[in-house]
């Protein structure tokens, strides 16, 4: 049976001889209490490529992101990284695992104690001990430029608008410059001009960076602009995978009605 | 199942939305709820314990936000536990006053003062404003990063939370605590000493000598450093507290007053079985 991975994907293709999965989850369950939120999902994501997971709210769209990155562990199924089962490492060895990963909260998650700076600069603080302070304060103005807020180094997160804090947070995930960036609604919340700048930010980060990127949203738009392949939730399994074009094709009345109204 | 150019899952159907809810499985309402819970909690609160054990003594270590713990939960905890000292000090020197009277024993009132402050209201004062000062700031402010996510952009960050903001916090507190103390036994010994001399003139170093007189360390290094424990309970229950929060807005307040509740009480708790061992081991 061929899988999604093996179908064309519609925007840049990756390089043949580069096809290894940077993230694979297999067959994942997840329960909270009584609600089986994930229900078999399996999604590989090579690298280089953009994958666009879609879906109402509740479909367990972000726990995926957080079973990816190690922050819930999934009931039964496996998540790899990199090659490397994520179950059962110590939190050091899953920590090694993690500084790979970039990860955008959907409400930025800055650290409100900290200034801008500070926050871009936490993840070089804590494990590239071998940059003096001048080439960490560097590398933050560099990453603090790449998302258009070289001005904002000594505000405060709560003295920036959502759209900005966003950008602070992209601009953390990238810090440690990471193989796999995971964006969790990098668009929620935001009015129509802040949506497409975000958009174009984060597809020229691709550009740049070459990363593997999973992309959870509910905005199809933005899903269509910054994705390869989009996946299609509902009632925790993978409904459809495949291009925006596929989605379109695909008769399921749920496709259709998610398209339509999106 | 596949199609052209994309998948189809066969597991699914598009009719209801959201997460399905699981059967509701037998004992499920358990009337032991209240006693199962209890169990749970000092469960958890063994297994965080253990986490943040383990995170403490295993590099690297955060010295610099130790540091800062240092200072924010010793040097701005100072006015509050001197004042609180120095009032018991004076409230103390004149109750103890009118029933010396009494007896007709107050020649004895400096040594009353000294051991009362120095042996129990010193320690338990400390650990009770400590308490509420400290144990409230800590669960606030860690709940509040829960809930926004901070403590899960942290673990994402591969900076381990209990390391950073647990055991810092936890340690501070088991060392500020008897420095602490000392300030406050020093405010009360100074104001019980202030309110004897308004009634009846007596210089401070007579007041020191016949407080003092007869006593050994052994009477007042126990007592004192038995607050390194109530700076543990403190910090591990305000972290606890802090770090499991969930529910928003409501979560933090909850956090906050369950912290200060469950360590208060604990340190009373604590403080009972402490001077019986103290009593046991210094007889």
């Amino acid at each position: 049976m061929a899988t999604a991975y093996e179908f064309a994907t519609k925007q840049d293709e990756p390089e043949q001889d580069d096809r290894a999965f940077t993230v694979s989850v297999e067959d994942v369950h997840k329960t909270f209490g009584r609600y089986k939120v994930l229900n078999g999902v399996s999604l590989h994501v090579l690298r280089g490529e953009t994958l666009a997971v879609l879906g109402r709210s509740g479909t367990g769209k972000s726990v995926l992101l957080r079973l990816i990155v190690g922050l819930q562990t999934p009931d039964s199924g496996s998540v790899s990284i990199l090659g490397q089962d994520i179950a059962g490492l110590s939190l050091d060895r899953l920590g090694e695992v993690r500084k790979k990963m970039g990860f955008l909260f959907q409400h930025a998650a800055l650290y409100d104690s900290l200034t801008v700076g500070e926050n871009v600069a936490f993840p070089l603080v804590h494990h590239r001990g071998d940059l003096s302070r001048a080439e960490r304060n560097d590398r933050v103005k560099r990453l603090l430029a790449e998302v258009g807020l070289e001005n904002a180094l000594d505000k405060m997160p709560f003295d920036i608008s959502g759209g900005m804090q966003k950008r602070v947070g992209l601009a953390r995930a990238l810090a440690l410059e990471p193989e796999i960036l995971l964006l969790d609604e990098p668009t929620a919340g935001l009015d129509p001009i802040s949506s497409g700048e975000i958009d174009d930010l984060i597809l020229k980060l691709q550009r740049e960076h070459q990363m593997a990127s999973i992309v959870v949203t509910h905005d199809l738009h933005s899903a269509r602009t910054i994705a390869n392949r989009l996946a299609l939730l509902d009632k925790g399994n993978v409904v459809i995978e495949g291009t925006f074009e596929d989605l379109q094709q695909c008769e399921i009345g749920f496709v259709q009605e998610f398209l339509k109204l999106s | 199942m596949s199609n052209s150019g994309f998948t189809v899952s066969t597991a699914t159907s598009p009719a209801l939305p959201g997460p399905q809810p699981l059967p509701a499985t037998a004992g499920s309402d358990s009337s032991l709820g209240p006693v199962s819970d209890l169990f749970e909690w000092f469960g958890n609160l063994g297994i965080f314990s253990w986490q943040v054990l383990k995170a403490a003594v295993t590099p690297p270590f955060e010295g610099r936000e130790l540091m800062r713990q240092l200072d924010d939960i010793g040097s701005k905890s100072l006015p509050l536990v001197a004042l609180a000292g120095a009032a018991i000090g004076a409230v103390l020197s004149m109750e103890v006053r009118s029933s010396m009277t009494r007896f007709g024993a107050t020649s004895l009132l400096p040594s009353a003062i000294v051991f009362s402050v120095v042996q129990e209201m010193g320690p338990i004062i400390t650990g009770l404003v400590v308490s509420g000062r400290v144990g409230a700031g800590i669960g606030a402010e860690l709940a509040s990063m829960k809930v926004t996510e901070q403590i899960d952009a942290m673990e994402a960050s591969a900076v381990n939370p209990y390391r950073l903001l647990a055991a810092t916090r936890i340690v501070a507190c088991i060392l500020m605590l008897p420095l602490l103390t000392v300030a406050a036994d020093a405010c009360g010994l100074l104001m019980g000493w202030l309110a004897q001399t308004l009634t009846e003139p007596i210089s401070l170093q007579q007041f020191i000598d016949s407080g003092f007189r007869g006593a050994t360390l052994r009477y007042f290094l126990p007592p004192t450093f038995k607050t390194a424990v109530f700076g543990l309970i403190i910090g591990l229950v305000a972290c606890y507290q802090g770090m499991r929060t969930r529910g928003g807005a409501a979560g933090v307040g909850r956090a906050a007053t369950n912290s200060v509740v469950l360590a208060s009480l604990f340190v009373i708790l604590a403080d009972v079985v402490l001077v019986k061992l103290i009593l046991v081991i210094f007889p």
